[in-house]
């Protein structure tokens, strides 16, 4: 009944980072680029909403790429090929809105390059100058950078530490390329904390950003609100309005904290499935 | 009784209905369980034979799906529970459901002939028992039975969302041969009876049970489905012979208030589903977590309101207000309901309303304002209009808020189906006696086309629709 794992690829060991294939036919006939699926590991899990990275309507193949920061990142990531995702729901929200705009920046951040490499490819394929500008802590956390390469113009790459690429933030290099050229759009995926720099960024040189928001979902259908954002002093829907919303317009200290809401009982949560798979012999933990 | 010569059965003169056992308010607000317990056969026999079975029986015509309720209360007086149940589901699909959900006092028993001077016969209790009892004797005749359904028709039936609107078409149509698909978005079948209900209220297990029989006779239910996503409507149409639209209210209204987006404010769906659908009450067992946080503020005062203050109330924070801008008569919920949460412990704060939430610097809330209201001229639906009363603002505690206020039609489908007519308020524009919309070939019914109403109206709408669909399948044309 469930949604089979063709194919999964670690991408980075630590914070595990993880691409998997699924066979989600439906799905995949679909899905453009900027929308998501949500999908409940096992029983009795939770629904957590993912970034469709790629779709394949051709053999019915969805692509996710996803980073372990909890519970359920952590069943997921410990999914193997030949096992089965128990429910699996898209495409859901607003497709990125693309079209010829000319020059495009796209700004990715840690897991948001997952998001940034779909959007890379649309717009470059719509025509237009695609600047990738993809940042990470350090080398080892970069992920798809060849896939982005072969979807950009340019590419631009920083760590924090130096270690690959340029030293330094997302948002210096995106400074030189607004100053240095004339860009029409970006679009930015990343932590809350860097996409509210990247609209800081272009707001200068009043380049229309669309940034791709991450609040807490529940049904993911518009149902619940649990996803509600400010943008333009508004009250919106993530799943339903979103998740791309007006970079100048949207309140990122509100998500901010909205996101930061259950951290506590999250971290009970986890806790609970990293002891129970301990195998240290002194815990409670072991199997 | 009818007039077969039978031996005619004194008849109970008791004033007031069979009192149905309960838990105790002390032991129910620490646990999920159902709270009135059900008849014994004993008390549903007293009370069946309360019934004066009436020649015109006016408390049909409270029924929304006409059940023979004379009839099957003089086979519940004579102990033919199998028979009782068998009648009510005549008409009713899901009687162990409508038996503890519908709003007796404004339907059947409103109108029953006792109802004038004492009280009327407990129609629901009743119903609710032998639906039970028919579940509980699964070996016996009525528990065993299953529908049987026509010979295949070779026509397919798309019915999109799974609540009881949808369901009553889906077991109406596949019996009728056709073959049914079931389209929902959600990963659980039941819509509000699932996600809304509460388990202390209706039992997951009696709807499971349902749903499966349902399955059991040819139904194919396809979950994370999200139709206008997955799949468009206008897609559907072109696969199948048919299509029932049943998607209910899904769009839950906030007051437009300073504040409410402030952790800690919940919409009563979001509370809800957290708590129904995800199982939060478990949580750690099970991942979704909810903070009822210690003083919770329920906004609103229909069954929504009710729930969302009761499952708080088994979370155990210290205090559960409940604010109405209204007074109790106004309250839309079901008297049990209000009763019930009187009971718990729930205090209500009637003409009042919240007109800011104060939250700290990390966006949690902390309190809320409220403003006294008073009765004024009656409005548009005939209810006095509450006015504020200027100057009358005060502040109380809260950490968790949750907003029930009702729900509108949920776009997700409509918006991406130009030729689909909507009414001004976004339902879904039907013809009345059809329920054809304005796409030939596809129907709608329950609260997607009226707004949020009741569990035994939607169920009508599906039947009604099935009856259009089958004329459509078979004529052409859904038209009389
Ligand atoms: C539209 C959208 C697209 C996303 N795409 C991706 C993606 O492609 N790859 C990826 O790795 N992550 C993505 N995320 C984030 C992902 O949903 C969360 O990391 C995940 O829900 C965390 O669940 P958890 O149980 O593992 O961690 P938790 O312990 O529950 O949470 C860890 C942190 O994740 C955030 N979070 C928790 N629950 C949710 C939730 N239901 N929805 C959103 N965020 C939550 C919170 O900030 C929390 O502090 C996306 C989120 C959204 C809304
Ligand atoms: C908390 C609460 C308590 C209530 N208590 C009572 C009560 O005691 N008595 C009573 O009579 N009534 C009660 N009601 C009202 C009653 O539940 C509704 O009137 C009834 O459920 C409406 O049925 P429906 O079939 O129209 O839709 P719903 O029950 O709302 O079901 C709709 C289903 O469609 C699905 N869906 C929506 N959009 C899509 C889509 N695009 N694709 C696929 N699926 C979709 C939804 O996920 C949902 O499962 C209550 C309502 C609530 C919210
Ligand atoms: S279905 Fe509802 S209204 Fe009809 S008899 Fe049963 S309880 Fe009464
Ligand atoms: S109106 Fe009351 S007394 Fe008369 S038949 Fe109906 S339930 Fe019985
Ligand atoms: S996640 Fe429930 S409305 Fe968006």
């Amino acid at each position: 009944m469930g949604y089979r794992i063709l194919k999964k690829r670690v991408l980075v060991a630590d914070p595990k980072t993880v691409y998997f294939e699924v066979d989600a036919a439906a799905v995949a006939a679909k899905a453009k680029a900027g929308q998501f699926i949500i999908l409940r590991v096992s029983e009795p899990g939770e629904r957590i909403p993912l970034t469709i990275a790629q779709a394949r309507p051709d053999d019915g193949v969805t692509t996710i790429v996803v980073q372990e920061v909890g519970k359920t990142t952590h069943d997921l990531c410990n999914l193997e090929e030949g096992q089965e995702i128990l429910d699996f729901a898209g495409p859901l929200g607003q497709p990125t809105h693309i079209e010829k705009r000319g020059t495009v920046c796209c700004v990715g951040g840690g897991i948001g390059n997952a998001v940034v490499w779909p959007q890379a490819k649309a717009f470059h394929e719509a025509g237009n100058k695609v600047i990738s500008i993809i940042g990470a802590r350090t080398k080892g956390l970069l992920i798809l950078e060849e896939e982005i390469r072969a979807a950009s113009d340019e590419v631009i790459v920083t760590t924090d530490d130096g270690s690959y690429g340029r030293k330094g933030l997302v948002t210096d290099a995106l400074k030189e390329v607004c100053e240095r050229e004339t860009v029409d759009e970006c679009i930015t995926i990343g932590p809350v904390i860097m996409m509210k720099f990247v609209a800081a960024t272009t707001k200068p040189f009043q380049v229309p950003t669309q940034v791709s928001l991450n609040p807490i979902m529940v049904d993911g259908t518009g149902m619940c609100g649990a996803c509600r954002v400010t943008v333009g002093g508004q009250t919106k829907f993530a799943c339903v309005d979103g998740p791309e919303f007006d970079g100048h317009q949207v309140d990122f200290d509100e998500l901010m904290k909205r996101l930061a809401y259950y951290r506590d009982l999250e971290k009970i949560s986890y806790d609970r499935a990293l002891e129970r798979e301990c195998r240290c012999g002194k815990c409670e933990g072991g199997e | 009784m009818a007039d077969d010569g039978k031996k005619r059965r004194p008849i109970n003169r008791q004033d007031h209905k069979t009192p149905m056992p309960e838990q105790a308010p002390e032991a129910r607000i620490l646990n999920y369980k159902e709270v009135p317990l059900g008849y014994t056969p004993e008390m549903a026999m007293n009370e069946a034979t309360r019934c004066l079975q009436c020649k015109k029986a006016p408390c049909r015509t409270g029924c929304p799906v006409d059940i023979d309720i004379p009839a099957a209360l003089d086979l519940i007086a004579e102990g033919d529970f199998a028979g009782g149940y068998r009648k009510m589901r005549e008409t009713n699909f899901l009687p162990a459901i409508c038996g503890r959900v519908c709003p007796q006092e404004d339907q059947c028993e409103s109108m029953c002939v006792l109802g004038k001077k004492n009280e009327p016969v407990a129609i629901g209790r009743l119903e609710r028992f032998v639906a039970d009892w028919a579940m509980q004797h699964e070996d016996s005749e009525a528990g065993a039975e299953m529908p049987v359904c026509k010979p295949a028709t070779g026509k397919k039936v798309a019915v999109i969302g799974s609540g009881p609107a949808s369901l009553t078409a889906a077991s109406d149509l596949v019996q009728l041969g056709h073959e049914v698909h079931v389209f929902e978005a959600l990963h659980k079948p039941g819509g509000v009876l699932f996600y809304g209900i509460p388990e202390f209220r209706l039992p997951k297990a009696t709807l499971v049970k349902e749903i499966d029989g349902l399955a059991k006779i040819g139904v194919t239910f396809h979950m994370n489905y999200v139709v206008g996503a997955t799949e468009t409507l206008s897609e559907l149409r072109e696969r199948f012979d048919a299509v029932f639209i049943g998607t209910g209210a899904g769009l839950p209204w906030f007051l437009g208030i300073p504040g409410e987006n402030l952790n800690g404010v919940y919409s009563s769906n979001e509370f809800l589903t957290r708590v129904n659908l995800m199982g939060a009450y478990k949580f750690p067992e099970s991942d979704t977590p909810v903070k009822p946080g210690s003083r919770v503020v329920v906004v609103g005062a229909g069954n929504t309101a009710m729930d969302s203050a009761r499952t708080a109330k088994r979370l155990q924070p210290e205090h559960v207000t409940l604010v109405y801008r209204r007074s109790r008569a106004e309250m839309p919920a079901r008297v049990e309901e209000i009763h019930h949460a009187e009971e718990e412990g729930i205090e209500f704060k009637l003409l009042h309303t919240p007109v800011e939430i104060f939250g700290d610097e990390k966006g949690n809330v902390t309190s809320v304002k409220l403003q006294k209201m008073e009765l004024g001229e009656p409005d548009a639906s005939g209810r006095r209009r509450p006015l504020p009363i200027e100057g009358s603002e005060f502040v109380v505690e809260a950490d968790c808020v949750v907003v029930a206020l009702g729900n509108g039609p949920n776009p997700l489908l409509t918006r991406v189906e130009p030729e689909l007519e909507l009414s001004r308020r976004g339902t879904i524009a039907v013809d009345e006696e059809t329920l054809e919309s304005s796409m030939k070939g596809v129907f709608a019914g329950g609260d997607i086309v009226t707004g949020g109403a009741t569990v035994i109206l939607a169920m009508g709408a599906g039947r009604q629709a099935a009856r259009s669909i089958q004329r459509y399948l078979t004529t052409g044309s859904a038209a009389f």
